[in-house]
């Protein structure tokens, strides 16, 4: 029958990778760097594979982390099982996925007694309701992060489909999977008609 | 065994649907994650839920770590671990098959007009997260003013997020807020 790829196909080149690391160290690097992590791991992941333990390139990284910030699901959670199967296959990728939640879900779990225990005592829901305000903000200061390229490159379509989006979770409501289902192939489609036009 | 009552089975049931429909990440998906937690389920109040969220952003780790605490307050600590790998696991075997798919066909160029079309969803959910975060914390214009000062400092400075959430635990001891 017909070879796996079709003879076209370019070979994409394969980097040698220095040393590949080792399940014991795809796991203390992705704890590591999960600690550190406070609000987002990600600034972290980036300073860890890249700099320090130089596994990746940044241009091979920000491909790996395009890919998983596509895919549904918490990116970084994503981009731990990526990398470590990259190296040493799927148990590689159950390392550095335990590496990046068991560490700090054992001390999640720990805030989360102390809350159960204490949360009642005046206190502390003052405290908490301080830090919820501060981190509404943070929140906010990543979404305006996130909305500047769409306003310079004045691409209305994609404020149009952003604000519908925000409107119909957060104004009204609507169940996720109802407007994904909705919003994905709509814009979808936009982006395929404009690239199609853009290259005719 | 698997009764529909069982508060646990309906925490791996929620999250393991909600993490295929997360497109944007852990934060895009809080709106959902409120609207199930306190609308629909009522598994907490929105001052719980708030709450949740604050101690999630003052722990290290990923920040999907929020569902953690809702399915240790549904059902202890077999909840929290249900709930998160219910939240982590599907995505993550989902990533493990598409990036071995993707590295073996020829590089096409539709991974990156999905990603192109998706970027303004994923926005729009962290905006509607910001939103009913907003109103379930900022209950007073003292609280709001905070909210709005942390973000303009987080924005317009590199100082570390620690500090802000910090600054805004003092002020609410204090009464302030």
């Amino acid at each position: 029958m017909s070879p796996d790829s079709p003879p076209a196909a370019v070979a994409a080149p394969e980097l040698p990778t220095p040393v590949p690391p080792s399940l014991i160290a795809l796991f203390v690097a992705f704890a590591k760097m999960s600690l550190a992590g406070f609000g987002g791991v990600l600034v972290w992941a980036r300073r860890g594979i890249v700099d320090q333990h130089r596994w990746m390139t940044a241009e091979e990284f920000n491909e790996t982390f395009a890919l998983c910030h596509f895919l549904p699901g918490p990116n970084v959670v994503n981009l731990s099982v990526v990398f470590g199967s990259r190296f040493r296959g799927p148990l590689g990728g159950m390392a550095a996925f335990a590496g990046l939640l068991g560490p700090p879900v054992v001390i999640v779990t720990v805030l989360a007694v102390l809350y159960a225990r204490f949360g009642e005592i005046d206190a502390l829901r003052r405290i908490l309701a301080g830090i919820s305000c501060a981190a509404v903000g943070l929140l906010m200061s990543a979404l305006f992060r996130m909305m500047m390229p769409l306003i310079k490159r004045r691409d209305w379509t994609g404020i149009a489909i952003m604000a519908a989006v925000f409107v119909a979770i957060g104004v009204l409501r609507f169940p996720l999977a109802a407007v994904l289902l909705a919003s994905i192939p709509l814009s979808i489609g936009i982006s395929f008609a404009m690239a199609r036009k853009a290259s005719a | 065994m698997n009764s529909e009552n069982d508060p646990v089975w309906a925490l791996v049931w929620t999250f393991g649907l909600m993490s295929l429909f997360a497109v944007g990440g852990a934060n895009a998906a809080i709106p959902e994650m409120h609207r199930v937690a306190v609308e629909v389920q009522h598994w907490m109040s929105d001052k719980q839920f708030s709450d949740v969220f604050a101690i999630s952003q003052l722990s290290p780790g990923p920040n999907v770590l929020i569902v953690t605490l809702i399915g240790y307050s549904v059902a202890g600590i077999l909840g929290a671990l249900a709930a998160t790998l219910a939240m982590c696991v599907p995505t993550a075997v989902l990533a493990y098959w598409v990036s071995h798919v993707l590295r073996r066909s020829t590089q096409s160029r539709w991974p990156s007009i999905i990603q192109a079309a998706l970027v303004p969803l994923s926005i729009g959910l962290m905006g509607a997260s910001a939103l009913i975060l907003a109103l379930t914390s900022d209950r007073t214009w003292a609280a709001a003013f905070v909210t709005v000062a942390a973000a303009a400092l987080a924005f317009a400075t590199r100082l570390h997020p620690l500090w802000l959430l910090l600054g805004g635990g003092i002020l609410g001891f204090a009464g302030l807020i």
